[in-house]
């Protein structure tokens, strides 16, 4: 944008989604939304937006609509627009995939449209939530006009210009903005007015529309199929509106610039006037190319420039040639995707068309054909930096340059990678830079935009704050990047030098490079207890040095303490930033405190003025708790920061994922990863976290081994094992033993030891533990204790009793007690702190887990189960365990289903082959492996053992059929399929494909997380959403009833259905995953999982889920279709009648509950129609459960 | 039969009606009770420190895991959208002053000074004809005295009275160590009224899971006679008008605590047992047992028994109490 020189107005702080939101928001009638990362904010908004009774530009409360799927939202706007309104959706990545087909259709029929997209990669050898160009390119075909927004001030005057330009034009917008960096950067943008947007909208075009749309008043066809003789032509009959269309947004720009003095140009060009070397990129990237290339003309008096592209599609030509300096000699192209095998990138590509078409028209625009060079960069938001586009300039002064190359990874494969210099400071002076270390559940991001809020509306500053989240749900760490500045600030990437530091978690120092953003003589604060002394010496050497060497001013703050004191428990957010103002000096300290308290009342004072007088006293407290700690001439320390990986871990694993866990990733070069996305398993046992300051201990004298305190552990952290009295022999001190209670073990002892490293404290052991002390029943056999009195010699015990021997497992009964004896193969997940959804997992591990093929679709189960750095599943001593894999989010049923398709068609082959060389192999062995059909226990492991002979015989046949049945023999041992997802997968995206897997008979186990919301994006409704509950996308409290999946599938008959609750009736848990698993045929469990979008602490969520079933808000049953053939009736119902109110259940959780404060009536309403059709589904239960076959007579 | 009386000021055409109760949460139940010919309606306590909590554990709830993943900023739709106050109850007075012609009688049970007052001022805007105030907690720390309790309730009285123009009665528990004085004391702050007596919840234990049990025991006959001792006291001293709670069940009940001076009889347990309709039976009841016994009206019982009017007033002091004893002796030899 070049600045116009007009008065800066009031600005407004707003990331990229808000932007663009509101924008598509005033200007629409119909929006259909589906919440998808980073792209939901702003469906999130418009709905928030419209309950609020925010009206349109027209005065009128858009209709906003939640599809089941992204395809669904483009089918339901499609047909909007065919009804002749103004119809929006916003979508990201996989979503906008979904929507190709319909986009294809609206371009064809020449219709008005803005689709906004939060730009993010598409899903390849990996998925990724984070940021680039891969999605909006594959869409560069479909007939949208594509336009990037490179700032979150674009992101809302593009909105404009799209929702203009598509009236007039008739060309449907993809309007775009990089996800994360733009949808999610807090920025000072200057708002459009709403007279403003008026302006550009021309009612006229509207009017057009709606006489265009369908009306059986003057009836037309759409949609009909054509022949060979005309679709050509009439396909081609569009053309003159694409011309037009660059023309056209160039007036809508020009307009805007009338009105509000930001100017901007299909191809805008910055730099020297005569520059001989130009970048050409889009998106934000652009704007650290511009401010680079300024500094290297200003600084250096380099002749470079950066040519942003806006308008992408239609590609103008004559725009894109003549916005080039005619002095141009060098041009780099920069691509924000990949496409693999392509000539180059879709960007390189067209600019080097359209330079050789104006040559070939004759237009000479340039002294010397430039030469265009083109390049990879910022691939999943990978950082993109002065030195990075530096590199580029620098690469285009070489007399042979790369032509194609990537920019801010090492490539020692492929040696496409250009080599960096020395880190740029290209920033104005004047800036203020401030890097904040937090952790997600103290408070740390939401005091930050509370504190840019202040600092802009105070001091009149730009402001940018962008924050950089953990991929774990529990003990989450946060860093946010904060800038100051009188200027608007253009630097789109995080700060490596910042002068003011904080680190809000003590343990942080040990594990991130805190120090290193610190720029020299930089104030860093630390979240500390005790003296000057103290906290000093508490720093390991290495941090002590960095100090030292940085020149810092050292402060330190007992942060936890006055918060705890205030009545504020971990969120030391309070505290912390109002030491931040104390110390930053941003603003004068009393006016800063003012401030605080002030925002402090605006955030909670409608809502809880508990939570003022605490925030209040923690103002109070905070600066007078700020001590300074004096920075000595050398290190003291004896100790420095932990290896974030144990020196026993295998190679790959130090190597790899532990630089990732040291924050060095982006150090790691190319040859360090496999090709195809493959990773080992079991890697979540080495990252050793101790995220919680209080751990179970065990009472072993109180215990009664009943082992649900194994069963409910979210994360696998506690332990239970018999063994020998012997191989107690060497245990270490600390390590407890009882007799094992139980005949089949009788004799042997018992252990149970707790993993204090990987615990997240929540609590939930000690919740179901039953066995309490008679003489002071406060104290149960598990009672949570500090992790500082028994951290150590807990982890010695859980060492220990890890490698003890596994349990025989045909000895081990399989109920709740004993199926606890089993390897969980699913351990120390990211999963949140009392997940209600990772227990059926570690149950699913442990009880077929060595023989276990998960598809698990997108969502909680993909984060938690497969999200780098370490993952959670892992192996037996054997070496079996769980094979993952992740397709997508919708086709996850289908995705099982192939797997279980190859499976049966190698089994088949195993089994033929056995046959036609059963002449060559013993006699028994053959029958023994044509025999074994049992999927229990003893049937897999006598069946293991006949392969390994099978193998040894096969060894000593020559021919191809042998080494045909080497190759697949083991698949002559059942694999137990497992189609795992979250409800939003299972109820909405992906019913479709569940519904055909379901029917197909086929031998599947599909597990359902039943969560009742989106989780994973936010707390979206699905379909699943119960009636009454309060979910984004249904704020008022959702109106219909839950989707009665279970009922669905039993309609079969040939699909065994089942719905379980752990925390109610943990046996029936475990009988049903056995009965669903040892069915040959489609099983269907869908499992209650409590969460933390129901809005209580989950200590409490077993106490919950047994009131989810006692009040009839959910079943427990079984209807298994093998009983309907021995002439039983088929369902069985696991519990009774409804015995304790609904009402009740619903009492206890923030879903249910905001409806009721917030509309009592309507709320009663809710309540009355939930308890009828929790009673109507009761009723059809108890009537399925009495049905029975009529046999003929 | 004449059986007016009157009560916090009102009127009214008898002395029965509902005490604070989660009777009066199903507007249906209200209808009823006005048709079982309820005097006036008092509502189901609204509890500040609920609210309080409510509030602060939704807020801890959605804001504690907000702002940790980048996928999800928040689990909950805008923050802000949501007051979790006392709407939902202010609503509810709304709707039973839609309902019913009879006065309807709020009930408040605050912990903060602000709390009491700044909701008591929300009720009067809401409509409520009176408010109840509940003066309900279990002053179980050691450090705290007999006169911090006492000065407590009357900082409360005294600031509601400030605060709303609608009259105010105080429901007050029995166990104050000279109750009289602290009535007295109470009466000097205005007070329209005193309900006698709160009825504390008792927690149970449950002997097999070893945990307090919280449990609710509905009242007997024999908690009135608690009643009537200070009915009979007070009722010929002190100006507030008084309603008898507590110990209600019988015809013989309402006239008893009619006698030693009550203006209003409110009825919970008979009412959770039997349902709306025992009140139109206690209420044919006792205009039958007035007839029966010959009075005019229900004024001419109205105190008949108290301490001034009784013939044997040391009954009410400390003399019950020994005559009680040798009675039980007598009955009870060695």
């Amino acid at each position: 944008m070049a600045d116009t020189g007009v008065t800066r107005t009031e600005t407004a702080l707003v990331d990229g989604n808000q932007a663009a939101g509101w924008v598509a928001y005033r200007c629409s009638e119909v929006i259909a939304i589906y919440p998808i990362t980073p792209a939901s904010p702003m469906g999130e908004l418009a709905d928030e937006w419209a309950a609020a009774e925010k009206s349109n530009l027209w005065g009128d409360i858009p209709q906003i609509v939640e599809m089941q799927s992204e395809g669904g939202a483009a089918g339901a706007i499609h047909g909007a627009l065919q009804a002749g309104t103004l119809a929006t959706t916003f979508t990201a990545s996989q979503g906008l995939l979904l929507m190709i087909p319909n986009l294809y259709k609206i371009a064809g029929e020449l219709t008005p449209f803005v689709l906004h997209v939060a730009a993010r990669t598409l899903a390849t050898h990996a998925l990724s939530i984070f940021g680039d160009h891969s999605d909006v390119m594959a869409c560069r075909q479909t007939g949208m006009a594509l336009l990037s927004a490179s700032t979150v001030q674009e992101a809302q005057d593009f909105a404009l210009i799209s929702h203009a330009v598509t009236l007039k034009a008739r060309v449907p917008f993809l309007h775009f903005f990089d996800g994360f960096r733009t949808s999610h950067e807090l920025n000072g943008i200057i708002p459009l007015s709403d007279d403003d947007i008026r302006a550009l909208i021309d009612e006229s075009a509207i009017s057009a529309l709606r006489q265009r749309g369908l009306s059986p008043d003057r009836p037309q066809i759409r949609g009909t199929a054509q022949n060979p003789d005309v679709f050509f032509q009439a396909r081609e009959a569009c053309s003159p509106f694409y011309e037009q269309c660059p023309g056209q947004v160039q007036d809508a720009f020009d307009h805007l610039a009338e009105r509000t003095g930001r100017r901007y140009r299909l191809f805008d060009y910055d730099g020297h006037p005569a520059a001989e070397r130009v970048i050409v990129v889009m998106g934000s990237g652009a704007e650290t190319a511009r401010e680079t290339a300024r500094f290297l003309e200003r600084e250096r008096g380099e002749r470079v420039g950066v040519l942003t592209v806006h308008l992408y599609r239609p590609f103008s030509i004559a725009d894109f040639v003549t916005a080039l300096p005619e002095t141009t000699r060098a041009i780099a192209v920069l691509d924000r995707t990949k496409e693999p095998g392509a000539v180059g990138e879709p960007l390189f590509l067209d600019v080097v068309a359209a330079l050789a078409e104006a040559r070939a028209v004759g237009t000479p625009r340039f002294a010397v054909e430039p030469v265009v060079i083109g390049g990879r960069y910022g691939l999943s938001s990978k950082e993109f930096t002065p030195a990075m586009v530096k590199a580029v300039f620098d690469e285009l002064t070489r007399p042979r340059p790369k032509r194609r190359f990537t920019v801010g990874i090492h490539d020692d494969v492929s040696h496409s990678s250009l080599a960096l210099g020395e880190a740029l400071d290209v920033e104005p002076a004047g800036t203020t830079r401030a890097v904040f270390f937090g952790l997600g559940s103290d408070g740390t991001v939401g005091a930050n935009k509370n504190s840019l809020k202040i600092i802009a509306e105070e001091t009149g500053q730009y402001g940018q704050g962008y924050f950089v989240y953990d991929s774990r749900k529990s003990g989450a760490t946060t860093v946010s990047h904060l800038r100051f500045s009188p200027q608007p600030i253009h630097a789109p990437y995080l700060i490596s030098q910042a002068g003011f530091v904080a680190c809000h978690h003590f343990p942080l120092l040990d594990q991130m490079d805190v120090l290193g953003t610190a720029a020299p003589g930089a104030i860093v604060l630390l979240n500390a207890p005790g003296t000057a002394d103290d906290v000093w010496a508490s720093l390991p050497r290495s941090v002590q040095q960095q100090a030292i060497d940085s020149r810092v001013r050292l402060f330190a703050v007992d942060a936890s303490r006055v918060a705890r004191d205030a009545g504020l428990g971990r969120r030391i957010n309070t505290v912390m930033q109002t030491c931040f103002f104390a110390l930053s000096g941003v603003l004068p300290a009393d006016d800063a405190v003012e401030r605080i308290k002030g925002a402090i009342d605006k955030t909670y004072g409608r809502r809880s003025e508990e939570a003022v007088r605490r925030n209040h006293a923690a103002v109070d407290q905070s600066v007078a708790n700020l001590i300074e700690i004096p920075v000595p001439a050398e290190a003291s320390a004896l100790f420095d920061r932990r290896p974030p990986i144990p020196a026993h871990a295998p190679d790959f694993v130090r190597r790899v994922t532990g630089a990732i866990l040291a924050g060095h990733g982006d150090q790691l070069p190319v040859s360090a990863f496999p090709v195809d996305g493959t990773w080992p398993v079991g890697t979540s046992q080495y990252e050793k976290r101790g995220i919680s300051a209080e751990v179970p201990g065990w009472n072993a004298e109180l215990c009664i081994q009943c082992n649900k305190c194994a069963m409910v552990c979210p994360h696998a952290v506690i332990r239970v094992k018999t063994c020998t009295p012997e191989s107690l022999a060497e245990a270490p001190v600390g390590l407890r033993s009882l007799d094992y209670r139980g005949e089949e073990f009788a004799g042997s002892r018992y252990v149970l030891a707790v993993s204090p490293e990987d615990c997240t404290g929540c609590t939930l052991c000690v919740a179901v533990c039953p066995a309490k002390d008679k003489a002071n029943p406060r104290r149960k056999a598990l009672e949570m204790r500090p992790t500082a009195e028994i951290g150590a010699t807990a982890s010695a015990a859980f060492s220990y009793v890890l490698a003890l021997p596994e349990a025989p497992r045909p000895q081990v009964p399989l109920a709740v007690k004993q199926v606890q004896l089993f390897q969980p193969l699913f351990e120390f997940s990211g999963a949140c702190a009392g997940c209600g959804e990772t227990p059926y997992l570690k149950l699913l591990t442990q009880l077929f887990g060595d023989r276990a093929v998960i598809a698990n679709a997108t969502g909680c189960s993909s984060i938690y189960g497969g999200n780098l750095p370490t993952t959670p599943y892992t192996v037996t001593p054997e070496g079996r365990g769980p094979a993952w894999s992740n397709s997508l989010f919708e086709d996850n049923a289908e995705y099982g289903f192939g797997l279980r398709t190859a499976f049966d068609q190698l089994a088949l082959q195993a089994r033929r082959l056995v046959q036609a060389l059963a002449g060559q192999l013993p006699e028994a062995l053959v029958e023994g492996l044509l025999a074994a059909t049992g999927r229990d226990e003893a049937t897999i492991a006598a069946q293991r053992e006949r392969v390994v002979a099978l193998r040894q015989a096969l060894a000593g046949i020559d021919g191809l059929a042998a080494q045909r049945l080497l190759e697949i023999a083991d698949n002559l041992v059942t694999r137990s399929v497992w189609i795992v997802g979250g409800d939003g997968w299972a109820y909405d995206i992906g019913f479709g494909g569940l519904d055909h897997v379901l029917a197909s008979g086929r031998n599947v186990n599909v597990l359902v997380l039943d969560t009742e919301v989106y989780s994973n994006t936010g707390g979206q409704q699905s379909k699943a959403t119960p009636l009454g509950a309060s979910a984004k996308f249904a704020i008022a409290g959702r109106a219909s009833g839950k989707k009665d999946l279970g009922m669905m599938a039993m309609s079969y008959g040939n699909v065994f259905v089942a719905q379980v609750a752990f925390g109610a009736r943990d046996q029936q848990t475990v009988r049903t995953l056995l009965e669903a698993e040892s069915y040959d045929g489609p099983s269907l469990v869908i499992a209650y999982s409590h969460c933390i979008a129901h809005g209580y602490d989950l200590a409490h969520g077993l106490d919950q889920q047994k009131l989810a079933v006692d009040s009839g808000h959910w079943s427990l049953y079984r209807f298994d279709p093998r009983r309907l053939a021995v002439g039983e009736r088929p369902l069985v119902m696991d519990s009774g009648p409804a015995k304790a109110r609904l009402a009740d259940f619903m009492a206890n959780e923030t879903r249910f509950r905001v409806v009721e404060r917030d509309d009592p009536a309507r709320f009663r309403a809710l309540l009355k129609a939930a308890e009828s059709e929790s009673r109507l589904r009761l009723e059809r239960l108890r009537f399925a459960a009495e049905f029975q076959e009529t046999k003929d007579k | 039969m004449d059986m007016s009386t009157r009560y916090l000021g009102f009127d009214l055409p008898h002395p029965l009606m509902p005490g604070a109760s989660p009777l009066v949460d199903s507007l249906d139940t209200v209808r009823r009770l006005e048709d079982a010919g309820a005097a006036a309606i008092v509502m189901h306590s609204l509890f500040e420190e609920q609210i309080k909590q409510d509030r602060l554990h939704a807020l801890l709830a959605t804001e504690g895991p907000a702002n940790s993943y980048a996928e999800a900023l928040s689990y909950f739709p805008g923050l802000d959208h949501f007051a979790l106050g006392p709407e939902a109850y202010l609503e509810q007075i709304r709707r039973i002053k839609e309902a019913v012609r009879v006065p309807v009688i709020a009930s408040l049970n605050g912990v903060s000074t602000e709390g009491w007052s700044d909701y008591a001022r929300l009720i009067q805007e809401a409509g409520a004809d009176a408010l109840e105030l509940n003066v309900y907690f279990v002053a179980a720390a050691l450090d705290e005295y007999a006169a911090t309790v006492e000065d407590r309730v009357i900082t409360i009285a005294r600031q509601v009275k400030q605060t709303v123009t609608i009259p105010v009665a105080l429901k007050v528990s029995p166990f104050f160590s000279a109750f009289g004085g602290f009535v007295h004391r109470l009466e000097q702050t205005g007070v329209d009224g005193l309900v006698l007596f709160n009825r504390f919840y008792q927690p149970d234990i449950d002997i097999e899971r070893l945990e307090a049990a919280p449990r609710l025991e509905l009242s007997t006959s024999s908690e009135l006679l608690l009643r009537l001792r200070w009915l009979a006291i007070l009722s010929s001293q002190v100006k507030p008008s008084l309603a008898c709670s507590g110990g209600v069940h019988t015809v013989a009940d309402v006239v008893k605590a009619i006698m030693t001076g009550a203006n209003a009889i409110q009825l919970v347990s008979v009412l959770l047992q039997d349902g709306p309709n025992a009140l139109a039976e206690l209420r044919i009841g006792l205009e039958r047992w007035l007839i029966e016994h010959e009075y005019e009206s229900l004024k001419q019982m109205q105190g008949s028994m108290n301490l001034s009017r009784c013939p044997n007033p040391a009954a009410f002091e400390r003399g019950n109490y020994m005559a009680a004893l040798q009675g039980w002796r007598r009955l009870n030899p060695l």
